[in-house]
């Protein structure tokens, strides 16, 4: 059966109505050369059943592999009670809906979502939510510039110890909106950003610096001598965080002596299966003074005629169905589902919970970093402090390596080797809560193994 | 009918300008502006220091209904954003013309205020809106 509304009759009589012969007629403006020919690779139609079986042929190849990789997105452990509850028809919309005479239910999830965000980040305001981490860090750039009314440059410090993958999206984003962005460097020995790098920018009018908590390498970074130096030097300070890592370190709002402008970062660790990279959320909270500058949807609750409380999106003159090009950003929605699967997350683990998944994970990786770095031709990259992430430096190429654990059925962890080419033969490795001791046993024994046969070679 | 005071200048964008005894100008928006937009919930003044043109977006004044721009009468140096506004927007409701201005301009040309509408001009300009 055709999805489509209108019949071969209905076309013919629209198009006799109008004078066209032919629908494609419609199109004559569009050059000859532009128009595409059918597409190329796509294979014939296949029937429901076939397309199943192919689906479940190619699931059973990916297999369930043992997986020690993070780099932006973490395997936690979900309670089954999460995604049962999500995908309720009550929850399960492929929109979200934002009548407040229609959607009470959805409306106090989201202010529900806002306040518990807003606790982890320590900052008065969070947004209802944004596509994901990396975007979400672009749209604090451009908020900062905006909210930032001492500073008229469009110049941003950004680490060179932030995600990599969050600073080509920062380029592509918001380095096409004159916003510019500069490296600062990392200790080569500890892994975290020098405080020395900033002060060669001091009174050149920074609008912004943005520190990754943790940072791509999973070390720590003074982000109390980072925010005062951004507050003393007129800019505003963004921090990127991991949500997993808020229930044991300081939020946002609490770092130096007036806390973090702005809060963003992935919010995939609170629910959100790895599923081959997405769909994730991004989240953003902020200072009240900084709440008209932010992007994205916002839920308050206040009272009706009757004086009955109730929820309803709230200071939407930022948005564009008001401001129009004006708007805080062309995006004005949130990723709905994702944080329905967070908050539920969240209320089942309760702060207590969040803090043993912090804790268990800093502990595993401990081990991991302990059982690979006893192998020989395995050494840390840096000795500073980190949460559930560690860079270990190989005697060869990452690449063939990963490749050899691959066949032992694990991921052996991230290549970055390619990002930090300084760093030599550098990969990221990542244990959670969900690796156990045996686990990161059968990854140290294979790993002898598979170096062990390189070096035989 | 709204109050439109005769020794005060005025933009058609509904934004009014005084020549002060110090020679900077101040602007705020008129009677019929802060009516038309309702209760005022927000109002962002600009920052000292800052250069603005003639018809440039230097403050936006947001109500319950709408947000819009403050366009500047005059090219010139801010010397002023009234800070006042931050904690009590409403201000501009009760007193659009007093203890509601927006922001005082330092002119780079006092010719070009000279050259805004006057009281009748912009009467007469309300008046075209309303027809």
């Amino acid at each position: 059966m055709p999805f489509i509304p209108h019949t071969a009759a209905d076309v013919r009589a629209m198009l006799a109505a109008i004078g066209v012969r032919h629908t494609n007629d419609l199109f004559d403006e569009i050059p000859e050369e532009l128009r595409a020919r059918g597409l190329e690779g796509v294979p014939p139609a296949l029937s429901e059943m076939e397309v199943g079986r192919l689906m479940s042929e190619r699931a059973a190849r990916d297999g369930r592999r043992l997986n020690f990789i993070g780099a932006g997105a973490y395997e936690h452990h979900i309670p089954a009670a999460v995604w049962s509850i999500v995908t309720r028809g009550e929850f399960y919309s492929a929109y979200t809906p934002y009548q407040a005479e229609a959607s009470q239910g959805t409306l106090q999830l989201l202010y529900e979502y806002q306040t518990m965000m807003s606790a982890l980040t320590g900052l008065a305001i969070s947004n209802a939510s944004l596509y994901d981490g990396a975007s979400g860090l672009a749209e604090a750039c451009l908020m900062a510039v905006r909210a930032n009314r001492k500073s008229t440059s469009q110049r941003i410090l950004v680490p060179a110890a932030l995600n990599p993958t969050y600073r080509s999206v920062l380029r592509g984003v918001a380095g096409h909106q004159h916003l510019s962005f500069e490296a600062l460097p990392f200790d080569p020995r500890g892994g975290h950003t020098v405080l020395a790098g900033l002060e060669s920018y001091r009174g050149q009018g920074i609008a912004a610096v943005v520190i990754q908590q943790p940072n791509f390498f999973g070390t720590l970074e003074d982000v109390d001598a980072i925010t005062n130096w951004a507050h003393e030097n007129g800019a505003l300070l963004i921090g990127v965080v991991n949500p997993t890592s808020l229930a044991v370190l300081k939020p946002p709002g609490q770092w130096g002596a007036k806390g973090a402008d702005v809060a963003c970062g992935e919010g995939q660790p609170l629910g959100v299966p790895l599923s081959s990279g997405g769909p994730y959320f991004g989240f953003m909270a902020t200072k009240s003074e900084h709440v008209r500058q932010m992007p994205g949807r916002i839920v308050g609750r206040t009272v009706d005629l009757d004086g009955k409380p109730g929820f309803t999106l709230t200071l939407q003159a930022r948005e564009q169905h008001i401001r129009r090009s004006k708007a805080t950003s062309n995006i004005c929605t949130n990723q709905g589902l994702l944080v329905t699967a967070a908050t539920i997350y969240l209320s089942l683990l309760g702060p207590r919970g969040l803090a043993q998944v912090a804790a268990v994970s800093m502990q595993r990786t401990q081990e991991l970093v302990a059982a690979l770095t006893r192998i020989p031709g395995v050494r840390l990259a840096f000795d500073g402090p980190r949460f559930h992430e560690a860079v270990l430096l190989l005697d060869r190429p990452v690449g063939p390596v990963l490749a050899a654990l691959a066949g032992r059925g694990i991921v052996g962890g991230c290549d970055i080797s390619r990002h930090y080419p300084a760093l030599g033969h550098a990969l990221l490795v990542c244990a959670t809560e969900t690796r156990t001791l045996d686990d990161i046993e059968t990854y140290a024994r294979a790993l002898t193994d598979v170096l062990a046969a390189a070096a035989a070679a | 009918m709204s109050n439109v005071p005769a020794d005060l200048r005025y933009l058609k964008s509904h934004e009014w300008a005084r020549l002060e005894a110090d020679g900077t100008i101040a602007v705020g928006i008129s009677d019929h502006a802060q009516q038309a937009l309702g209760d005022l919930v927000f109002v962002e003044a600009p920052e000292a220091g800052r250069r603005v043109s003639a018809g440039e977006a230097c403050a936006v004044v947001e109500s319950v209904k709408a947000a819009s721009d403050v366009y500047s009468p005059v090219s010139g140096e801010i010397v002023a954003g009234n800070a006042d506004l931050g904690g009590q927007p409403e201000l501009i409701n009760s007193d659009p013309y007093g203890a509601g201005w927006i922001m005082r301009i330092r002119p780079d040309d006092k010719a070009q205020f000279a050259a805004l509408l006057d009281a009748k001009a912009y009467e007469a300009a309300l008046a075209a809106d309303t027809h």
